[in-house]
């Protein structure tokens, strides 16, 4: 079983689902470059080995009973490490695009920096990462919408490559998108004035299985995303007005940070 | 017109029946029936009581009787959808949430077992 150890505990958290043929690298490497760091591998009800690839890799495995998409697997993952006292998660995509040497620099920054969750942006040093047509366009739209409404620029808002403190675990517990979450997360935590860094990373190309983000549902997901936004700014949250000392940051002064 | 309003009739007739059918079967909750009761009954009575639609028709300024019993009848089903839209979302928020607490206290049993073992 995992244990949240010491002051600066850090969980590594896989989201996937059907992820066998990179599963097990992915586990590997996470454990060589961050050694002695547990790694959950959250199993979005897989039909193929993932469960086993990831165990026999070394990782533990928490396995959803049925299939919830992205955010509920993610938030699960949110949900246990924070019952099990870590002070900072960070999650890895199971398709082996995020490269787990730039693991201790986002936990590095988390530390340092005092913000409440650090992305691994592809797009903050021009660093030779390739992205497709579809998540492209939805990169840049993105980028225009976010930027007046967290109040600075967000190099690569759909990163999955990302990390967390405890006190954005606290909110993301609580409430965490279900579809397509990265995006939405920025929103729900400015609401709480929580703030963000990116820190250049570098994407590796797949290592088995497709983008689920095609040309086809790109329209889609922007649509999505952007009804999601706007009702995050919108929802009256009734627990944070209730009690308003509960919510707030430690350190705040707004998402731009 | 009379036809128009015999064939609504008849049409609540028979979503009136399905419904207590499907309450007596088990196949829908009596609670999530009441609108369905409630939305044949109102198309009943319009369709039985011509002066009601007429007062209704001058009333609302619709310019056609039988436009204001399709008004009606559409605006009663869109709030019923909107309703069970309502109530979908909060079973897909509790579905995901105990979904969630399922798969951490498996978690749990399993490493426990692995401890004891």
């Amino acid at each position: 079983m995992i244990r949240a150890a010491g002051p600066d505990s850090l969980l590594v958290i896989v989201p996937a689902l059907n992820e066998e043929g990179a599963i097990g690298a992915v586990v590997r490497a996470v454990r060589e470059h961050v050694p002695g760091v547990p790694v959950l591998v959250i199993d979005d009800c897989s039909t193929d080995g993932t469960i086993a690839a990831a165990r026999q890799a070394g990782a533990e495995v928490l396995t959803l009973p049925h299939h919830l998409g992205l955010g509920g697997c993610v938030q699960a993952g949110y949900k246990l490490a924070y019952s099990l006292g870590f002070q900072y998660v960070i999650r890895v995509d199971g398709d082996g695009q995020h490269d787990a040497r730039d693991i201790p620099r986002i936990l590095e920054r988390l530390k340092t920096s005092g913000c409440e969750m650090v992305i691994g942006s592809r797009f903050v040093e021009a660093n030779g990462s390739r992205t497709g047509a579809a998540r492209s366009l939805a990169i840049r739209f993105f980028r225009l919408v976010l930027r007046p409404i967290l109040g600075k620029p967000v190099h690569d808002p759909t990163s999955g490559f990302v990390g967390v403190n405890r006190a954005a675990l606290a909110v993301f517990s609580r409430s965490f998108p279900l579809e397509y979450p990265e995006i939405e997360a920025l929103v729900v935590l400015q609401r709480r004035r929580f703030r963000f860094e990116e820190v250049p990373v570098k994407m590796l190309p797949r290592m088995a299985g497709r983008s689920s983000i095609t040309a086809r549902v790109s329209l889609y997901y922007m649509a999505h995303v952007l009804l999601g936004v706007f009702v995050n700014i919108l929802k009256y949250d009734r627990r944070l007005r209730r009690s308003p000392g509960t919510s707030r940051p430690k350190n705040g002064g707004g998402v731009g940070g | 017109m009379d036809r128009l309003l015999n064939v609504t009739t008849v049409l609540s007739i028979l979503l009136l029946l399905m419904v207590l059918f499907s309450v007596r079967r088990a196949h829908i909750r009596v609670e999530y029936s009441v609108s369905w009761l409630l939305t044949s009954l109102a198309m009943l009575l319009l369709s039985r009581s011509r002066p009601l639609l007429e007062i209704i028709t001058r009333w609302s300024g619709v310019p056609d009787t039988p436009l204001t019993l399709f008004l009606i009848s559409g605006g009663l089903f869109l709030i019923m959808f909107f309703r069970f839209s309502v109530i979908i979302s909060h079973l897909r928020d509790d579905n995901v949430a105990l979904a969630q607490r399922v798969a951490i206290l498996e978690y749990h049993i399993h490493s426990l077992e692995n401890h004891e073992s």
